[in-house]
């Protein structure tokens, strides 16, 4: 069966700075994929190399058989891919209507009146914070905004960088049950995350990227269960943010 | 215990939104405090105005029993309160090095004269502080990176390097904004226990903008919880977590 991503030997970086030294990833549709490692290990770059945004030097990338691993941002978000950097990502002066406007853009004109109303069905809080500017919102909202912007596009494949980062314990949860629903829809994400363990219990899949390279792959509870990925990348659990157990 | 900080009946308002609403608190002096609520709950707008970022409509800040609510931001750190930022900021065109060596105070390089002569203390003193910002990189884990440009570092890099350069400063209180957001997890536990041990060395009293329950109930002495820009809870970490109105405003109910 053809994958909706494959990535395969994938070398990028900055200037003389090499970051991905030959990373290789798969991804499904209805797929949470997850990307752990320590700081610095490469893998905001793998989902910028991913979406364009950083050139890739060797390797090559595949979406759904059809290969775009030269394609640039703008032609991958026709293509059906899209992508949530981690801060950013909302139009801060426009209200939460016109970053919706704004983003349904490269959805053809007949059928964009159903994709703005798929999303406020999703994320009523497009409705509800409507007329609000995007920049007032609170750092809960503003990912939940940044969320529906990208999916009002219709992709089959979201990249998201850190959905969970800065949220309270309720926003987690919130933005967690989202992920959930939108690969409900046939979208897979592939999305990075330091709040590990509760990234890996919610995906199907996840890759620990170190040193710009796989180090270890697996189901989310293969990796939850393995001792050495526990204690090289996931701790005693000082990082899990969550609501206590009762 | 004296109270290192103290924040009473502060407000601040944007627009018509009163971002924060009569809020005081209190940080004893080697205490670790941590400040807890949603997402939008005015800790940051506190933070921003504790630290001379922002200046409060209402209220006063007081740091060592003197008020600092009307004093600029550098006048504030220099007196030994700094902070760190939720997106960390660094002078990207400098070394990872140098963006520590730049944050220790009593630098014999400010002076005019000291820097022509070159006496031994100028140097001793220059040494150490290259030392020190070498040890500080070691611990966050990025001394393999210290001769590099800070804009190379990725975002959670970056989180760790505005760390260090707090701790480089020899603060009295830091206020760190979400210190563990971005950062991997096995890290997340060693900063910690240094954030623990440099209470315990150096009397270095901790204020602590956090989302990870873990760490926020594992080293504070007091937990303040903030929603909708007031105070609606202060405590020892087991009675805030078992506080009705916390978990119905922040922490939720488990899926």
């Amino acid at each position: 069966m053809t994958a909706l991503l494959e990535v395969a030997g994938l070398e990028s970086g900055y200037g003389d700075a090499l970051v991905l030294r030959g990373v290789s990833l798969r991804a499904e549709r209805d797929e949470i994929v997850s990307l752990i490692g320590p700081n610095g290990a490469g893998k905001s770059t793998l989902l910028k190399t991913i979406y364009g945004l950083v050139p890739a030097r060797a390797g090559s990338i595949h979406l759904l058989g059809r290969e775009i691993t030269r394609l640039r941002a703008d032609r991958l978000t026709h293509a059906g891919v899209n992508f949530v950097p981690q801060v950013d990502n909302v139009f801060p002066t426009l209200s939460v209507s016109e970053n919706l406007k704004v983003s349904v853009l490269p959805v053809p004109r007949s059928e964009r009146a159903d994709a703005l109303a798929r999303v406020e069905a999703l994320f009523p809080i497009v409705r509800e914070r409507a007329r609000q500017q995007a920049g007032t919102l609170s750092g809960g909202q503003r990912k939940l905004v940044a969320l529906a912007r990208a999916v009002v596009t219709q992709p089959v494949l979201l990249l998201l960088d850190e959905p969970s980062a800065g949220l309270a314990p309720n926003a987690v949860a919130e933005v967690f049950e989202k992920l959930r629903e939108i690969v409900s829809l046939g979208i897979g994400i592939v999305m990075v995350e330091q709040n590990a363990r509760r990234a890996l219990a919610l995906s199907h899949r996840g890759y620990v990227l170190d040193m710009g390279r796989n180090a270890f792959e697996g189901t989310g509870g293969e990796l939850l269960g393995d001792p050495n990925v526990v204690a090289l990348y996931l701790g005693s659990g000082a990082g899990r943010t969550g609501p206590p157990p009762a | 215990m004296t109270n290192l900080l103290e924040v009473r009946d502060v407000v601040r308002s944007f627009g018509g939104v009163r971002a924060v609403d009569r809020a005081s608190l209190d940080v004893g002096a080697g205490s670790i405090t941590s400040l807890i609520g949603p997402n939008g709950a005015g800790k940051s707008t506190l933070f921003n105005i504790v630290s001379g970022f922002l200046r409060a409509d209402e209220g006063t800040v007081s740091f060592e029993g003197r008020r600092i609510d009307r004093l600029p931001p550098h006048r504030i750190a220099q007196s030994g309160l700094v902070r760190t930022f939720q997106t960390a900021r660094a002078l990207g065109r400098m070394t990872v090095l140098d963006n520590v060596t730049l944050a220790a105070p009593r630098q014999p390089g400010e002076r005019l004269l000291r820097n022509v002569t070159r006496s031994r203390a100028t140097r001793l003193r220059e040494r150490d502080v290259r030392t020190r910002a070498h040890e500080l990189l070691a611990l966050v884990r990025l001394d393999g990176h210290a001769h590099e440009l800070a804009a190379t570092l990725s975002g959670g890099q970056r989180k760790l390097l505005d760390f260090a350069r707090v701790l480089m400063t020899e603060p009295r209180l830091v206020l760190l904004d979400e210190p563990m957001a971005g950062v991997n997890p096995v890290l997340r536990g060693e900063l910690l226990e240094h954030v623990v041990a440099l209470r315990e060395s150096h009397g270095v009293t901790v204020l602590l903008v956090e989302h990870d329950l873990e760490v926020v109930m594992g080293v504070s002495d007091q937990v303040v919880v903030m929603s909708d820009g007031a105070v609606i809870a202060t405590g020892p970490p087991d009675g805030v977590r078992s506080d009705a109105r916390v978990v119905d405003a922040y922490l939720g109910v488990e899926a």
